[in-house]
């Protein structure tokens, strides 16, 4: 391990980005693997040299859980990878995750000093880096656990948001049980983002590590219906509950035909493909339906990730209809340049108003209008109004509707006493992550409304600091 | 991973199994179901949980083996383990005494109607159940449901046993011969419960349909189950099963439940070579 090298600001400057490798394109369209390969070590040294190493660094104004990036970098140029990744778990669980997850562009590198004039330093493939460093070199550490505290602690959800709660309570000396519905831990990790974005394996290496700790992990157990908060609290002796049950509720675009065989929600869709390996059938029983023609409807990182899904499972021909332009699609930047490389045909300012189908109820067409963009609504967006008489058909044959999520009521209906908003998302105060109902705090996603990783996670450790102040005191 | 303790077969397509279970068996109300998932390669299918015992902590399915996943159930034996059992889901039957009820099982539907037919005696209606199959070997839960119904009428497609018919022949007959009906719940093959329902429209007749369309989470995330209630597309594994069989858009459902009939087949096929393979 070295000292950070004497170069001048100047001499620093003059180093370009360092790009990525990635998978060529032609060939990544043809499997599921992960299509940035990561940074080598020189590249990643090379890298952290641009870093300015601010005194007031603004990156870490960017970052929603304060990471201090120049602190981790200087560790990385210094050679000390092992070193780095300490720093980053301060303030961070899963670098291995949000560094390929994270939206840097609007966040950290959207701060950095560098990309006035130049590009900003690569925040999140130096993440990366040293997180990968350590897994693949096997040098994770077990935290220690401070002794037994004696209390339980039930998470609800095996999202970000609860596995981030689950560590930081475990270490704590709590008792913590997370309980998830589906058949496997992960959240949108495992059922949404695809293998090619967040390979499968490092959420596993997470989830292992946390039962290492001793969080147990109860499968197929879904809270409202398996058991209430009220009965884990009352009859299990739950001192406290968390609550990270995400956006699970698909919104559909409520025009005709929406119903007919080949629309799906981009959930579904994920889901087959991500968690029941539909692309692997007849290896795997979950079937897709079998289709050449595919668009995808939103902007977001959902419907990149359908897009690019689709391309894989052997669509010739993805279009992505967006009813705004380019400059307002919410996915990474990253996200939207490999769809693109990919091949997936981006159709701007266009919006669905019927679906198509044949005498069998199978899809055959997405009858679309053009927009142009009007005022700015609330959202800061400029809204897309229709163009009278400029609708038109494209003919595919499945379709995938990925304009977001909203908050999945099966838990709530039956805890009455849990204070929502009017779009169903649990209300908390934000310095706790306490909800209305004592001994319950909530955060990620069911709070935020369909929000990032690195929030859920963030708001997670917020509510384990609370969890654990509420447990040793007893206030409410 | 939820063990079988007991497995039955009742005909050469249905088998009976006791699922251990102690959650689900405790909380389970009549009209719920499980989504199960046989190994790490198996997709999730909902199964109707047709009884419990929540002393002993089972939970009974019943199984007509038809695709690749039930038959592969069918397969397996007592001692066996089921990689995910996740339930009770969907929303229990709205019992109630309404008076005399009329409870309608075709085929495996019997199998989804036990659990209502008793829940409903046991608020105090007088139970009828109209119990049908193709054939007399295919009748399944006779002596069951006889030692609880008021009455238990029978038919089989090709006149095997009972009356010749369909169900809902004895149901219109009865509509005929006067007798009070005061609520009506069905299910069984999709053009059945179409017919129950146009069968019981004109009298005015509450009537209740158990739906059956294809799942995957069951918990509302995905959209797979939708159907068409009315004017309203309704997510069956959340606001259902059971909806107001006169709303219902029958043939749609007939037409999404056919949406991977192609790679069922395939499914199958390779299903049963392998299980010949295995053999032979
Ligand atoms: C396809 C897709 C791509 C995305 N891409 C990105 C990205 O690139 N970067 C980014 O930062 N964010 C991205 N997001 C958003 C991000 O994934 C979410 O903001 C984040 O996962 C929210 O975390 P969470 O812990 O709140 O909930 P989730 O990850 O949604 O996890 C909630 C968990 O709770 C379980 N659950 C639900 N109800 C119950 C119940 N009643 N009982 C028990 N368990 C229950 C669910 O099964 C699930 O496992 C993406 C989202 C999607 C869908
Ligand atoms: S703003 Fe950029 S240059 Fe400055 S410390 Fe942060 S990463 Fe380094
Ligand atoms: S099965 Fe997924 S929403 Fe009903």
């Amino acid at each position: 391990m070295g000292e950070r090298k004497k170069l001048s600001t100047k001499e620093r400057l003059k180093i370009p980005r360092q790009p990525m490798p990635e998978q060529d394109p032609h060939e990544r369209i043809k499997n599921f693997r992960e299509v940035p390969l990561g940074y080598t070590p020189e590249l990643a040294m090379k890298e952290a040299q641009r870093c300015l190493q601010c005194p007031d660094p603004p990156c870490v104004k960017g970052c929603p859980v304060e990471i201090d990036i120049p602190g981790f970098i200087k560790k990385i140029e210094e050679g000390d990878f092992l070193g780095a990744v300490r720093v980053i778990k301060k303030t961070n669980l899963l670098p291995a995750i949000t560094g390929r997850v994270c939206p840097q562009d609007e966040q950290c590198e959207a701060e950095c000093v560098l990309g006035k004039k130049f590009k900003p330093v690569a925040i999140g493939n130096l993440e990366r880096f040293v997180a990968d460093y350590e897994r693949e070199n096997n040098l994770i550490e077990i935290p220690p656990r401070e002794s037994p505290k004696g209390k339980k602690v039930a998470v609800i959800g095996a999202g970000p948001a609860g596995l981030t709660v689950a560590a930081d309570l475990i270490q704590k000396g709590y008792e913590v049980t997370i309980f998830e519905a589906l058949h496997k831990p992960g959240g949108v990790l495992v059922y949404g983002i695809p293998e090619f974005r967040l390979p499968k394996s490092i959420v596993q290496k997470e989830i292992e590590l946390l039962e290492k700790l001793g969080v147990e992990i109860v499968t197929d157990f879904v809270v409202g219906k398996t058991a209430t908060i009220d009965e884990l609290m009352e009859k299990e002796g739950y001192d406290a509950v968390f609550i990270g049950i995400g956006a699970g509720l698909p919104w559909f675009l409520n025009i005709p035909g929406e119903n007919l065989i080949g629309v799906y929600s981009a959930n579904e869709y994920l889901t087959r493909v991500n968690l029941m390996k539909a692309y692997m059938f007849p290896d795997y029983d979950t079937p897709l339906i079998e289709s050449r023609r595919i668009a995808v409807i939103g902007g977001g990182n959902t419907a990149m990730d359908a897009a690019r899904t689709a391309l894989r499972s052997g669509a010739e021909k993805v279009y992505l209809i967006y009813r705004r332009s380019r400059k307002e699609m919410p996915a990474r930047t990253e996200e939207i340049a490999h769809a693109e490389e990919e091949g997936v045909e981006f159709v701007f300012l266009t919006n669905p108003v019927e679906f198509i189908g044949d005498e069998e109820g199978r899809l055959k067409a997405v009858r679309v209008i053009k927009m142009q963009l009007g005022e700015p609504d609330e959202s800061g967006r400029r809204r897309p109004i229709p163009v009278p008489g400029t609708e038109y058909e494209i003919e595919v044959d499945t379709a995938i509707v990925a304009i977001g999520n909203s908050s999945n009521p099966l838990l709530l209906q039956t805890t009455p006493d849990i204070e929502t908003n009017k779009w169903g998302n649990i209300i908390v105060d934000p310095a706790t992550g306490k909800t209305s109902k004592k001994g319950v705090f909530a955060g990620g996603d069911i709070v935020r409304g369909e929000a990032t990783v690195i929030l859920a996670m963030g708001d997670g450790r917020v509510a384990a600091r609370a969890i654990d102040e509420y447990l040793q005191t007893g206030k409410w | 991973m939820p063990e079988i303790v007991k497995k039955t077969i009742l005909n050469r397509d249905v088998c009976r199994f006791e699922i251990m279970a102690p959650r689900i068996a405790e909380k389970r109300k009549a009209g719920q179901f499980v989504i199960i998932r046989l190994h790490e390669h198996g997709e999730r299918i909902p199964l109707t949980i047709a009884d419990a015992d929540p002393e002993r902590g089972t939970i009974t399915l019943i199984v007509q083996g038809v695709g690749k996943t039930t038959r592969e159930l069918n397969n397996m034996k007592a001692g066996d383990k089921i990689a995910d059992v996740v339930g009770p889901l969907g929303r229990p039957t709205h019992i109630e005494n309404f008076g005399h009820s009329v409870v309608v099982g075709g085929g495996l539907g019997t199998a989804v109607m036990y659990p209502i037919a008793r829940a409903l005696k046991d608020a105090g209606n007088r139970v009828t159940f109209i119990l049908g199959a193709r054939t007399r070997s295919l009748l399944i839960l006779e002596d069951e449901l006889k030692g609880f119904c008021d009455e238990v009428k029978i038919c089989t497609d090709d006149g095997s046993y009972g009356k010749k018919g369909f169900v809902t022949d004895l149901l219109k007959e009865m509509i005929e011969e006067g007798e009070k009906i005061d609520f009506v719940i069905g299910a069984g093959p999709i053009p059945m419960m179409k017919a129950l329902a146009e069968t019981t429209r004109p009298h005015g007749i509450k009537t209740v349909a158990s739906l059956n369309p294809i799942m995957v989470d069951g918990t509302g995330m995905c959209g797979a189950c939708r159907v068409l209630v009315g004017e309203e597309t309704k997510f069956a594994c959340v606001d259902g099963p059971e909806f107001d069989a006169h709303q219902v858009d029958f043939d749609l459902l007939w037409k999404r439940n056919r949406a991977y009939i192609k790679q069922e087949k395939i499914a199958l096929e390779r299903y049963l070579k392998m299980q010949q393979g295995a053999t032979f």
